[in-house]
């Protein structure tokens, strides 16, 4: 049953961040809703105001130029899913975004509503951290840029002060010589992930890694970076040891736990397998760009 | 907690409603306007039952906010047929037995049809594609794959 609430929907950003500005110690943000309406029924979030960004088309484009890939806050995920130049530039995400719930899901859900969620076990926010994005965060009184990596302080939790909105994500342009893969685990095709591994690698022209980067998903209360695991690779050729070397890094990273999913010690033994697929995957593509 | 107006078009009619806004499109549908061909399953985004089209994509309608929809045409499966002769999806659905117990029927048409308008002729990989976010628990896949195949074979025409 969904608490009562005063719904407010903003025609343009400057108003809905106006609105925000007056109602921020009690009032939620909603865009595909796709989260957000599940724990409202579930009672676990209430609210006196709900502020619709859905409708904001300025938030809704997809534009590349030298300084890389921009995404409006309020571009569906099946945009992203079907844009042609995505899956020329950053095939990852097209990869990720075919097995993230479903087509349903995907019509009205929007990448902001993903991110801002704060849902450890999404898909998006740990490869976009592969891909050393950042996030644009606005307020009335202006806006900032947070890398991805900076945005996830806890459960649930991120770095968005109570009058801010995501407005875009940003990505650079992937660098030569290198590759990104994702990969999750689940019982049921395009389910949550009981974990996930995003890897990006760069390789020297020796064939040597030049620079990594792993990230978890659904290893921690937030998405998680294996630095340790990315120390193993760095400088170092591709080979099955150094693989099994950096999986067990990557283990020694996480923090998982124990659920109705998968046991704690399951889950670090998948995160193990998947990140010498990954690293494996993303390697062979890198060497071969 | 205030009641507002909202206009919404379903199946090309206009509903002028009196609603509190956090009344799930669904509910609008079944229980203000009262079609209640499309149905209420796991009411977590899981089961597809729900699916309804906004502006030609299949959408799941428990998960919606029916303010959200205003503005947009919505179709539900009441829509599909015109002038009292079913779409060519639903002949399709009835001479392949695409249904077992007909919870999941409504829901799967409707993303069968959003597929379909959106490819006309999609390969049996696009068709399970297509219909991945909806649950039949007969699991009657098969069945539902082959009348989607035999649409894209050109085999139903619209009357």
């Amino acid at each position: 049953m969904i608490h009562d609430f005063t719904y407010l929907k903003p025609g343009t950003l400057q108003e809905a961040l106006s609105m925000l500005s007056e109602h921020k110690d009690e009032c939620k943000i909603i865009c595909g809703g796709q989260s957000l309406l599940i724990v409202m029924r579930q009672g676990l979030l209430v609210t006196d105001y709900l502020i619709d960004i859905k409708g904001l088309k300025e938030l809704s484009y997809i534009a590349y130029d030298e300084e890389g890939l921009k995404i409006g806050a309020t571009t569906t995920h099946r945009a992203i899913e079907t844009s042609e130049m995505i899956k020329q530039k950053y095939p990852v995400l097209v990869t990720v975004e075919k097995r993230l719930a479903s087509i349903q899901v995907r019509n009205w859900g929007t990448i902001a509503g993903n991110l801002a969620h704060g849902d450890s076990s999404g898909d998006l926010a740990p490869t976009l951290i592969a891909l050393n994005a950042r996030i644009k965060l606005a307020s009335s009184s202006g806006s900032r840029i947070v890398p991805l990596e900076e945005f996830y302080t806890g459960l649930f939790e991120t770095a968005m002060e109570k009058d801010e909105l995501v407005v875009e994500v940003q990505i650079p342009p992937v660098r030569p010589k290198t590759a990104v893969a994702y990969k999750k685990f689940n019982l049921i095709e395009n389910d949550q992930a009981i974990v996930g591994v995003a890897a990006a690698v760069t390789v020297e022209n020796g064939g040597a890694c030049k620079e990594a980067r792993l990230v978890l998903s659904n290893a921690g209360v937030t998405p998680i970076r294996a630095k340790s695991a990315e120390m193993v690779l760095i400088g170092k050729k591709l080979a099955g040891a150094l693989l099994v070397k950096a999986g067990e890094a990557a283990c020694g990273d996480a923090d998982p736990v124990s659920d109705i999913h998968a046991s704690e010690e399951y889950r670090r033994h998948l995160i193990k397998v998947l990140t010498e697929r990954m690293l494996k995957q993303a390697w062979g593509q890198a060497a071969h760009s | 907690m205030e009641k507002q107006l909202l206009t919404l078009t379903v199946n090309d009619q206009k509903y002028e409603l009196y609603i509190s806004p956090k009344t799930l499109l669904v509910e609008v549908i079944r229980d203000h306007i009262g079609l209640t061909g499309t149905k209420r399953g796991c009411e977590t985004v899981s089961c597809g039952v729900c699916t309804v089209m906004i502006d030609d994509m299949a959408v799941k309608s428990c998960s919606i906010l029916a303010v959200q929809a205003e503005g947009r045409h919505i179709t539900t499966v009441e829509g599909l047929e015109k002038n009292g002769k079913l779409a060519p999806i639903q002949k399709a659905f009835l001479d392949h037995g695409s249904y077992q117990c007909g919870f999941c029927t409504a829901g799967m048409l409707m993303s069968c049809a959003a597929l379909l308008r959106e490819n006309p002729s999609p390969t049996k990989t696009e068709i399970k594609e297509g219909i991945e976010g909806n649950i039949c628990r007969c699991t009657g896949y098969n069945s539902i794959v082959r009348a989607v195949e035999a649409l894209a074979k050109g085999n139903y025409k619209e009357e």
